[in-house]
């Protein structure tokens, strides 16, 4: 640290600088910075929804920017996924009250005889960062555990991953059971990880493939409103 | 007939090693999600059969149906207390095929990512992650494998682990990495930084490169970062036979045997020493590979343009550096 860099007091910023710092510090992942942040705001009267989305929204979507274009890893996007989760548990409960608006549902999970989970963990806190509710089955996921959360949580979004050459085609064996079900149309499905591709994807018969968190959370917004759309005509 | 890693090195200039396991064992009938690595207990033939399959088409080195040999991946087929046995066993299937074959035939114990996060961005320490590659090498060096083989790794701690589990052991090894993000491995490790990671691991590592990763394309511009920070390391190549399609019920890969000659012939030009294939590469691709290889005039260090024209376009391309972050940063930070 140079001695040129003075110290920055938070609670010192007018609302302006700290909603640009926060954005700083969700790039650099510092958690609680992220929190006393979020309470500042909240004290000087800000609304849930519009701190999550004017900070926290806005900052993830830097991160995911960058994340995309191979400037940023991993390891940096789950520091940044952590603090922004740290200004959600604040802010959860309080939006919850306000009835903030919500995109939509979604259920992920990592498919059967997969434990790979960092990809899809990713996906599912920056969905969350973005405004959607999102049910996490974790690994190793059967197709009768999609099947029993897709009838409990009525997602609009059915997310699967796989990081394993011998678990990817698993992927169609969940969309064929919703096929067979009569269902496939109501969900939007997205799959995801290493070794996929969008010909995949698209053979399996998902809606799209997802390079990584930031696009899955691109493509989400958009198919969601392609749908939203659709049923208004 | 059987030989060590650094002889055959001795003898030969360039090695070929063997193609996929997954993949190869789906068209034996492998069902999506099931672990192949149960079978060297319980079907031995199925891997007996696929090693017979790429010694008979040339392949120098074999690699062990492994991968997902660690307690931590087996926990979840409630496999974790066989861990040491079916090392055991993968290795000594192996060793079968390599000591009848009429050629020198190295066995490469595989051992792969654990697929946890080490602290502190997960759950998993040094000393776990060692613990776990420690059972699983004793049962390949108790098998008789001649190297471990660490692959498709992606952090520098997982690296770390199983080097140190090697030495433990008493085992040599390799390690590679699998570059799938814009030219890195997805924590961010830069197909160089393994030149650099090679120096401060434990022992002597025998070599080290890529494998698996998006297509052959991007894993060529991968090693060549390797050849060219050290020409004289002996730098591994295992590279995807194309990317995968669906076809019908199965999973395909899009590369072709003349593909995968292609590319041995430019990993070679690029100065590495053991090349191979990883997922799609079947024993028909490691055949023309094999035939490419003892046919080979070497030519000079592959361009850019050349491997795109050979091999196909780069799938995750390197971000250039005058791409990278526009944002202005506010400049400071709190102590």
């Amino acid at each position: 640290m140079s001695d040129d860099e003075e110290e920055i007091i938070l609670s010192e910023l007018s609302d302006d600088d700290l909603v640009a710092q926060m954005m700083d510090d969700l790039y650099d992942g510092l958690k609680e910075e992220i929190e006393e942040a979020t309470n500042i705001l909240l004290e000087r009267g800000w609304t849930p929804y519009d701190i999550l989305t004017k900070s926290l929204v806005e900052g993830m979507r830097i991160v995911g920017d960058d994340f995309r274009d191979g400037i940023l890893f991993v390891p940096e996007v789950l520091l940044a996924a952590n603090a922004m989760k740290a200004g959600m548990t604040i802010l959860r409960p309080l939006l919850a009250e306000t009835g903030a608006p919500k995109l939509g549902i979604m259920v992920t999970g990592t498919v059967k005889g997969d434990i790979h989970d960092i990809g899809k963990n990713l996906v599912g806190m920056m969905m969350e960062g973005a405004g959607f509710d999102v049910y996490d089955l974790g690994i190793n996921t059967d197709v009768d555990e999609f099947m029993e959360a897709i009838e409990k949580y009525k997602p609009d979004i059915l997310g699967m991953s796989a990081l394993l050459t011998t678990t990817m085609p698993y992927m169609k064996v969940v969309i064929d059971e919703l096929k067979t079900r009569g269902i496939r149309d109501n969900y939007i499905v997205l799959v995801g990880g290493a070794p996929l591709n969008e010909e995949f994807g698209e053979a399996i018969g998902a809606d799209a493939y997802c390079k990584d968190a930031a696009i899955a959370v691109e493509t989400a917004k958009e198919l969601i409103t392609r749908r939203h759309n659709q049923i208004a005509h | 007939m059987r030989s060590s890693l650094k002889d055959l090195l001795d003898e030969k200039k360039i090695l070929l090693a063997d193609g996929a396991s997954g993949t190869n064992f789906m068209e034996m009938g492998l069902e999506p999600g099931f672990p192949p690595d149960i079978w060297n207990m319980t079907e031995p033939q199925k891997p007996e059969k696929l090693h017979q399959m790429f010694v008979d088409a040339g392949s120098d080195i074999i690699l062990t149906n492994t991968f997902g040999a660690n307690a931590p991946r087996l926990k979840l087929h409630n496999a974790e207390n066989d861990t040491y046995e079916i090392n055991k066993a993968g290795a000594e299937i192996a060793g079968k095929v390599a000591e009848a074959a009429n050629h020198a035939v190295i066995v490469a114990g595989s051992v792969g990512p654990t697929g946890e996060l080490f602290q502190p961005l997960g759950a998993m320490t040094l000393q776990d992650a060692r613990e776990a590659f420690i059972e699983q090498m004793r049962g390949l060096k108790d098998g008789g494998a001649d190297v471990a083989w660490i692959e498709t790794m992606s952090a520098a701690d997982e690296i770390q682990a199983a080097a140190e589990a090697a030495v433990e052991v008493g085992i040599p090894y390799v390690f590679t990495a699998s570059f799938d993000t814009a030219g890195k491995t997805m924590m961010g490790l830069a197909p160089a930084s393994l030149n650099e990671l090679d120096k401060a691991l434990p022992g002597k590592s025998i070599g080290f490169g890529a494998n698996c990763g998006v297509g052959a394309s991007d894993l060529l511009v991968s090693v060549l970062a390797m050849t060219d920070a050290d020409p004289e390391a002996i730098i591994i190549a295992k590279a995807n036979c194309g990317i995968p399609v669906v076809k019908g019920a199965s999973t395909v890969y899009t590369g072709t045997p003349d593909l995968m000659a292609e590319y041995i012939a430019m990993a070679a030009d690029a100065g590495v020493r053991i090349i191979g294939g990883c997922c799609g590469t079947a024993p028909e691709h490691i055949k023309a590979m094999r035939q490419a290889l003892d046919n080979y005039q070497a030519a000079e260090r592959p361009t850019l343009d050349k491997i795109i024209e050979k091999t196909g376009p780069l799938i995750s391309p390197v971000v250039s550096e005058k791409d990278g972050p526009k944002r202005q940063r506010r400049g400071r930070r709190r102590a």
